[in-house]
């Protein structure tokens, strides 16, 4: 037996591609929540990516050169648009976030829109005609050990890498980045310096939701890849969940989603390899350390230290200066 | 390009029917842009509303079976409205309504044939009670104790519920789980006892099962609670201002803990009257893909958190998802349901700002003019 069937190797390379969609998700909502804007419509969001994406790679004809990228940009228009309601009626309209959020799943999620329009389109009868596939980048594929985890996964999961880095930069290394922390940390201060809180708000809402987009089109492109209504399975809360437990910082939400990925396909590579473990257990596992990870954080001496926005959840009112 | 936003400003007079012209004006928009979904998408609208119409209110025993529907959404709006009101954003209603259901199951079970039916259902009551009341403990204690997020505690705990009892009649030889005949090779619950199984009052032409008769009462019982105790003006208080609440003697930790525990408990008697009153087994299947916990905020936020409009919005939603069963099939888009529900709240929340503020169309020059007014 090869060292790359080592359960560990498997472990970790599936913990990668399981975890590649937690990344975009994750990375969507702090986007938005680093402006201010808490967005609990990860999930409704995602599955608007996923089937807008799945719509595209079954009817859009051409080479899957052509047809993927074409998926993956319908795929955040769809979810963009879904941010948009989100951002209009709290931003704008000052609406309740939690409820506005909420609605949004509720609206677009998986007894929602997207199996609306899943429904009218035909979906989910037979796979996605082109998929996101594994890669095997330069020829490493092989490679003892790092083959399989790192140049054996999709080029979704590559792009992820390469936005992780962009976002970290982004925010903290810009002036735009630091106007979006200056926006989600003091409105009435980044409004009296000139930075428009509203436009930043906007923007940041609109395309965290379109990662949610690309999330979504993780689940119907590569990991299933075809359509079932609400595939997502509560994934986009756990993406909530990960941008706490990763203290609003793109590189730890990384770390998180891998470590909610291995946790989810450990179940199913020790049962191939019969091992006899309570599924249930495991199946609870994620969400359990969920909760014991932000009772630790949230614990911590100062959540301000740890990240986390002081404007978080309130709508800005200039009125109210 | 001239630059035009939107300004809001607060209404200083209040007209008597807006109050009531805002919840019928956003539940019609929601209807109208429902419309414009249903024909872009290729479906007659009319069509569609008039069979929603004729299968939730209208038709032979329709009303009935909207009732059923309605009954879990009224006990899980009541959940939400409850804690929202002390600002606990419980939305583990869904994990407490499980919880309801494996507590009052087990109690039923455990009582078997021998005990007067009385006695099998108040015991359901209260063991479905404790259920989920213990299990929006944990959210509660977390958050007055550590400050932790309630939102995302109580739904990772949504989760744990649904693995808890997929593992009682899936995964093991558990208390709840039929061992014997069919349901060795097929695993699904034990049916409780015939005693245990809740009463539907026939009133001729429409049949209401006991459980929403149930979920009024309480509802009333919260209504007076919240408008006519000292609980109920701590309640207020504490969700309106918490600091506040501190200078007027009033322990906010102790009230969202009591809070959170009776939101639970509302939850949890949902799901007793799940098992008791309709399926009279533990199905773990059927209650993940219900969503009763998720329908139950949409609920609370359009009955404006009032624990009596709670009632009737829960009959109205009910009504949907009713009309959303018997028309499943080719010709009735799925999914629908969900997307009536969410338009109907969007168009409410929007229409809720309109109630509030005017608003109006500026440039930023007329900001800057208003600000140059003496207040």
């Amino acid at each position: 037996m090869s060292i790359n069937e080592n359960i560990f190797v498997v472990i970790m390379a599936s913990a990668i591609f399981y975890g590649t969609p937690l990344v975009f998700a994750s990375l969507g909502e702090v986007l938005a929540e680093r402006s201010g804007v808490l967005n609990l419509g990860v999930e409704g969001m995602m599955l608007l990516g996923a089937v807008a994406a799945a719509w595209v790679s079954t009817n859009v004809g051409g080479p899957a050169i052509v047809v993927l990228p074409l998926a993956l940009v319908a795929a955040m228009i769809a979810a963009g648009l879904g941010a948009s309601i989100h951002a209009f009626l709290t931003i704008t309209l000052r609406v309740n976030q939690i409820i506005s959020g909420l609605a949004l799943t509720i609206f677009a999620g998986a007894a929602g829109l997207s199996s609306y329009l899943a429904g009218i389109w035909h979906l989910g009868k037979a796979p996605v005609m082109h998929q996101f596939l594994r890669l095997d980048v330069f020829g490493l594929a092989d490679t003892p050990v790092v083959g399989p985890i790192l140049f054996h996964q999709t080029l979704l999961t590559y792009l992820s890498w390469v936005l992780v880095i962009a976002a970290s930069v982004y925010l903290f290394k810009t002036r735009m980045g630091l106007h979006v922390r200056a926006v989600g940390e003091s409105p009435q201060t980044a409004d009296s310096v000139g930075i428009p809180v509203a436009r930043y708000r906007y923007a940041h809402v609109i395309l965290g939701g379109s990662f949610a987009g690309i999330a979504g089109a993780c689940f119907s492109l590569m990991i299933v890849p075809t359509w079932v209504d609400g595939m997502t399975a509560g994934q986009g809360w756990i993406a909530l969940a990960l941008v706490i437990f990763g203290f609003w910082r793109p590189d730890l939400m990384l770390v998180g989603a891998y470590l909610f990925g291995a946790l989810s396909s450990l179940s199913l590579t020790l049962q191939a390899r019969g091992f006899h473990i309570s599924t249930a257990f495991l199946a609870a596992l994620p969400y359990v350390m969920t909760i014991v990870v932000l009772v630790i954080a949230s614990n911590a001496s100062s959540r301000r230290q740890l990240g986390a926005p002081a404007a978080l959840g309130k709508p800005y009112e200039r009125e109210e200066r | 390009m001239k630059r035009f936003r939107l300004r809001l400003e607060p209404r200083s007079d209040l007209p008597k029917w807006l109050p009531w012209a805002v919840p019928v004006g956003s539940f019609l928009v929601a209807l109208l842009v429902g419309a414009i979904v249903l024909s872009t998408t290729g479906q007659n609208p009319f069509s569609v509303y008039a069979r929603i119409v004729d299968r939730a209110f209208l038709s032979d025993g329709a009303f009935s079976g909207t009732l059923v529907s309605a009954t879990p959404l009224l006990f899980t709006g009541l959940c939400a409205a409850v804690a929202f009101r002390v600002g606990f954003f419980n939305i583990g209603g869904e994990g407490q309504f499980v919880m309801g259901a494996i507590f009052g199951s087990g109690i039923a079970l455990k009582l078997g044939a021998d005990v007067p039916g009385v006695v099998a259902v108040a015991s359901m009551v209260v063991f479905g009670a404790i259920g989920g009341g213990l299990w929006a403990l944990i959210p509660g204690i977390l958050k007055t104790r550590f400050r932790t997020n309630e939102i995302i505690t109580s739904l990772m705990l949504n989760y744990v519920a649904a693995v808890i009892a997929t593992y009682l009649i899936f995964d093991s030889q558990s208390f709840w789980r039929e061992l014997t005949g069919s349901g060795v090779v097929f695993p699904k619950g034990k049916v409780l006892p015939t005693i245990a199984w809740w009463p539907k009052l026939d009133f001729g032409s429409v049949i209401v099962p006991f459980g929403f008769l149930l979920g009024m009462v309480i509802a009333g019982w919260l209504y007076v609670l919240q408008r006519k105790t000292r609980f109920g003006f701590e309640m207020r208080v504490v969700g309106g201002a918490p600091t506040t609440a501190r200078y007027a003697g009033i322990k906010p930790n102790r009230v969202i803990i009591a809070v959170a525990a009776l939101s639970g408990a509302l939850a949890g008697i949902g799901g007793a009257t799940d098992v008791g009153n309709f399926r009279h087994i533990l199905d773990p299947k059927g209650l993940q893909q219900s969503g009763f916990g998720y329908a139950g905020i949409v609920v609370a936020a359009l009955a404006r958190l009032n624990p009596v409009a709670v009632v009737f919005v829960a009959i109205l939603l009910g009504g949907i998802t009713n009309a959303g069963y018997a028309l499943r099939g080719p010709d009735f888009p799925s999914g629908l349901v969900g997307v009536l529900q969410g338009l109907i709240l969007f168009c409410t929340l929007g229409g809720e700002v309109l109630a509030r503020y005017r608003v109006k169309r500026s440039s930023p020059s007329d900001v800057i003019e208003t600000a140059l007014e003496p207040a």
